[in-house]
Parts: structure tokens; sequence; C-alpha cells
């Protein structure tokens, strides 16, 4: 099983130079921080998963990141630069949104946009150059990795979730990005097509050898595939390895409250009394 | 070439072509009629797209206020039209009423459009002795009666429409479809909204000469909705669209000419016609592939 470089931010490992380096970052929107002090280093390859309740800055983790996102204090920097808006090198889905059933546009067409949908002016029409063929490849070929060939080419509106889901994981990796940043890509999926996108997502990351920063709400489908992780709680961040965070002790502390982390016999994390009162379960494997 | 009084068509496709394009008012309204047709299918793509026929819808109804008002300070109704459509486009976008329909916002652009229509009957009433029948232009629109001087606006203002079009349709696009995505790829999508919607209130000020504020549905939503119901890739959608807008407008310019009723219902009819049939097609298509693959009864063995 992969393991992590250990603690977060110390930056004093001697692997090379972070692909994500955060430093004393905070956020507020209005008057509220949402978290602060966070320092991060992710190395190129990392599998990273973003965890914490609901409503705890996840998502405006992995936005501050993407460069959506002022910070009110410290500094991000991706791939040595000050991260910015529009960083090809980063491919991104968004929480969870689904196509209207009435939007008619073809898969192929909505991964292309990953390409170059950000470009002022139009191709010339019905005119096949090289680089339009190129483009074309490229599509074919990131389609081809999620497994998505088969209805690339039918309206996105009239495909179901877990389909959606994975041509918007194909126009993320169309760019062929070295960071994946994929907000709750897993979420609003059954239990089957959890399983088979968080396998699509570890294939990728093998192959691509991109780092994933991934907000989950449940790890269980892609702890085999998991690096390190990152919680979020009451302002808080903890970074380590899952079997260093998810523990009585560090939940209790990020939480501020008593929370148990339970081991079942059968090798499952159980994590009860978590502020919110939802139960959420991690599957373990040791 | 004579042409008589009893002007009929003669079934001879040239000699009524000729017929057709005799008259200079003929050729104001078919050059008028066909760069709104062009620039109504382009941005009517988007307005399917984007959901917003709705608000296209209002833009209509306060231009109406603007026209009537324009007329009441002795101005050309076109510039009030447009005027009043960007004060509109400027109070959808600061309410955020540009995104897909929700109850709330199908009230809110409901009120403000009855609001419009009211404060247009006060402006044709304090207008009445001087405007009297140019109110059903407004309405119904006087393809028939375009002069010269808006003819050379309407090409002027389309081929600009056209330009921007070709500019902005990719970014448009994706703002369109996925504007979580598009924003953090860097496309500035709120910009573009906005701009989307100037553009449709000069469009709409544009194409109510030819087909009035409330038939401008047919030029504008009809043939995109035809077109997103027949193909899949937005290119090819935005060609159809304009290819039918540009259909309906000849087929309801020339029955318009011959036969002594408005071209609007025509053009409007036409493109509803079109519409039922596409529809209808749409619906019957899987259940008749559905009907010749199912196996025979039972019986039949």
């Amino acid at each position: 099983m992969a393991h992590g470089q250990g603690r977060a931010g110390t930056g004093d490992d001697a692997s090379p130079q972070p692909i994500i380096r955060v430093r004393d970052a905070a956020v507020r929107l209005g008057t509220r921080a949402i978290w602060q002090d966070v320092t991060l280093d992710v190395a190129a390859g990392e599998f990273i998963a973003i965890l914490g309740p609901n409503g705890a800055g996840k998502s405006t983790l992995l936005k501050a990141i993407l460069g959506l996102l002022p910070l009110s204090a410290g500094g991000i920097s991706v791939l040595g630069q000050p991260t910015r808006r529009g960083n090809p090198a980063i491919g991104y889905v968004p929480q969870r949104r689904s196509f209207d059933a009435e939007v008619r546009v073809r898969g192929r067409d909505i991964v292309r946009l990953g390409l170059d949908g950000d470009r002022w002016g139009v191709p010339l029409p019905f005119i096949r150059t090289a680089t339009e063929r190129a483009a074309a490849a490229r599509v074919a070929r990131v389609i081809d990795m999620v497994g998505a060939a088969a209805y690339a080419d039918r309206p996105i509106g009239e495909l179901s979730g877990g389909e959606q889901q994975r041509l918007l994981i194909a126009q993320a990796l169309v760019t062929e990005p070295r960071i994946l940043a994929l907000d709750e890509p897993l979420d609003s999926l059954d239990l089957a097509n959890q399983g088979s996108v968080a396998g699509v997502i570890r294939a990728i990351a093998r192959e691509t050898e991109a780092a994933v920063l991934l907000v989950a709400h449940d790890v269980n489908p892609i702890l085999p595939a998991l690096d390190r992780v990152v919680y979020v709680a009451r302002g808080q961040v903890t970074v380590g390895a899952p079997a260093e965070v998810i523990t009585t002790a560090t939940l209790s502390r990020l939480y501020g409250t008593t929370v148990e982390v339970l081991h079942a016999s059968d090798g499952r994390i159980v994590v009860v009394g978590q502020p919110e009162g939802e139960e959420v379960s991690y599957h373990g494997h040791h | 070439m004579v042409i008589t009084d009893a002007i009929g068509p003669s079934w001879d496709l040239v000699a009524d072509y000729q017929i057709l394009t005799y008259y200079h008012f003929m050729q104001n309204a078919y050059l008028a009629g066909t760069v709104v047709a062009i620039i109504a299918g382009i941005v009517g793509y988007f307005m399917v797209l984007r959901g917003q026929s709705f608000a296209g819808h209002s833009l209509a109804n306060v231009g109406f206020a603007g026209a009537t008002g324009a007329t009441l300070v002795g101005a050309s109704p076109i510039i009030g039209l447009f005027l009043a459509g960007i004060l509109a486009a400027l109070g959808i976008q600061a309410l955020g009423l540009g995104t897909r329909q929700t109850r709330q916002n199908d009230i809110a652009v409901g009120a403000i459009f009855t609001a419009s229509l009211a404060f247009g009957y006060l402006f044709l009433h304090l207008a009445k002795s001087a405007y009297g029948s140019g109110i059903y232009a407004v309405l119904f629109g006087n393809p028939l009666g375009i002069g010269d001087a808006d003819v050379r606006l309407i090409l002027w203002a389309g081929f600009a429409v056209v330009l921007l079009a070709i500019v902005s349709a990719r970014p448009l696009l994706f703002a369109s479809l996925d504007p979580d995505v598009a924003a953090a790829r860097g496309v500035p999508v709120r910009a573009l909204g906005l701009g989307y919607l100037v553009v449709l209130a000069l469009v709409v000020a544009l194409a109510v000469q030819v087909i009035g504020v409330l038939l401008i549905f047919a030029l504008l939503v009809t043939p995109a909705a035809i077109a997103n119901a027949l193909t899949t890739r937005p290119l090819v959608a935005i060609a159809l669209a304009v290819g039918l807008g540009i259909l309906f407008t000849w087929l309801g310019l020339a029955v318009g000419f011959f036969w002594p009723y408005p071209v609007g219902f025509f053009i409007t009819t036409f493109a509803f016609a079109a519409y039922v049939v596409v529809r209808g097609g749409r619906w019957l298509w899987p259940r008749w592939q559905r009907f010749l693959a199912a196996p025979p009864a039972e019986g039949a063995r």
C-alpha cells in the first residue's frame, strides 16, 4: 500500500519540488473564517482525499488551490507559480452538476470544450486540419480512458449520472493535467457506479501519474489508492496517512468533542459521534 | 414586365420570383427579413441552450414600452426598443434571473414584464394622436413597410452580431453548458452572460421590425428548438436554425405578398407547423422503431 510523506507541511523531506505548495493559507468568506493555518505539500502522482463534515470548507480548499478564491493569508503555488484561474495544468470536476434532460449536445462536444472551449474565435467548420485531427484524437483517447466510448456521441442530457460523471472526468483529463481536482465525484452516484467511477479515477491516477485531490464524503471506494488524507473540520486541517488521521484521538481533537473511531472485526473503520449526527464509515484494510 | 392589378402567384416560379422582388419594399422586406432570420437563429440557439427563452420574451415585452416611449418623444422605435432591452438585460443580470428558470424567477420575470406592458399602454395612450396604427407594427411587425434607413441599420447591426458570434461562440457555448468549469478555465462567464443579453436585446430590437414583439418567438426560439431536436452538434444546430428561420421568413413574405393576409401570421404558422411535425416525429420515431422490432404476436405462430 502506498504511503504519503508522513507529516504535512514540514517541507524538510528530500522529495523533489512539490507540485502544489500551500503555506499558512487561510480563507474568509465575509467575516467567517473558513479555515486557517493550512500548510500542505503535494508531490507529483500523490493521491489525496479531502475529508470532513458538510460545510467544513472541503470544496473551498479545492477552489483555493484552483485559484478561484482569494486567500486572506498565506500563499498557494502550483508547479512553482502562484496559483491562477484558468491553469490548464489542473483538471477540475466541480461538485455534482447534472445536465438537464433537454440539453442535446453530444458528450464528445462537452469533452472537447475542456480542450479549447476557453479560446475565442471558431475553427473553420467542416475542414479537417492537422490540429483539428490531433484534437479529435486526443478527445477520443480520454473518452476511451474513462470507458465512455459507447455513449460519447449521445446527447449528454440523456445519459445516466455515472455516464455523465465519466465524461466530465474525461473533460478534466483532456488537457493532460498534472493535477486532477475532483469535488465529490462519487457522492451522488449509486453504489455500483461509485465503485466503477472510483476504479476509473484510480486507473487514471496510475496511468497519467497526475496528482489527485479528491473531495469525498465516503472514502471507501478510493481507500486502496489513497496516499494521504486531508481532514477539514472546525476551521482546522489535519494532514496525514489515513491510519494516522482517522483515529479517535485525532478526530476528537478536530471536532472538539468525543468522536470514536471503531474498528469492526471485518476491518471496517466506523466513525461515530460526529457533531452533525451522520455516521461515516471508512473501510479499513488494516 | 407587366404587373396586373390582381396579383396572385402564377405558380411559374421564375415569374413569381420576378414579381416578388420587383417592388422596392419587397426587396427591403427580403433583405431585412433574411438578416433578422440569421441573427435570430444564432442567438436563439444559445437562448434555448441557456434555458433563457422566458428572459428573451420579457426583453421583447419591455421593448414594447421602449418602442412606444420612444415614439412619444419623437425617436425611432428601434432606439427605444434597444435602450429598454439593455435596461432589461442589466436588470435580469443584476437580479440573477438569467440562469435556468426557477419558479421564483418565472414569477419575477412575469411581474416585470406585465409592469412594462402597462407602461407601454400608458405611453401609447399619451401618444394616441400621433401614433395610432404604429402599435400594430410594434406588436406584430410590419415587414412590408421597412424603410431604407432601417434596412441599412439592420444590415450593419446584423453584421456586427454575426462577427461577435463568430468571435465568442466557443467560450459562450462553454459558459452556457458548464459555467463552473468554464469559470475555472478562465472564461469570463458573468461578462459573457451580460454581453449575451445585450446582444439579445439588439437582436430583439431589430427583429421586432419584421415580426413584432408578440410573434418574435417564431424567429427567435422556434427554429432553434427545431434544430436542437434534430441534431446534437452545436455548429450544425446553429446553421440549421439560421436556415429554417430564413426559410420561414421567405415563405411567409411570399405568401403574405400574394394573399391579403399578414406576413407575421404566415411566418409564425410555418414555424409552428414545422415545430409540431418535428416534435411529433421525435415522439413517434422510437415507438415506430419499437413497433417494427417487436416480435410478431403470439397468435401468429
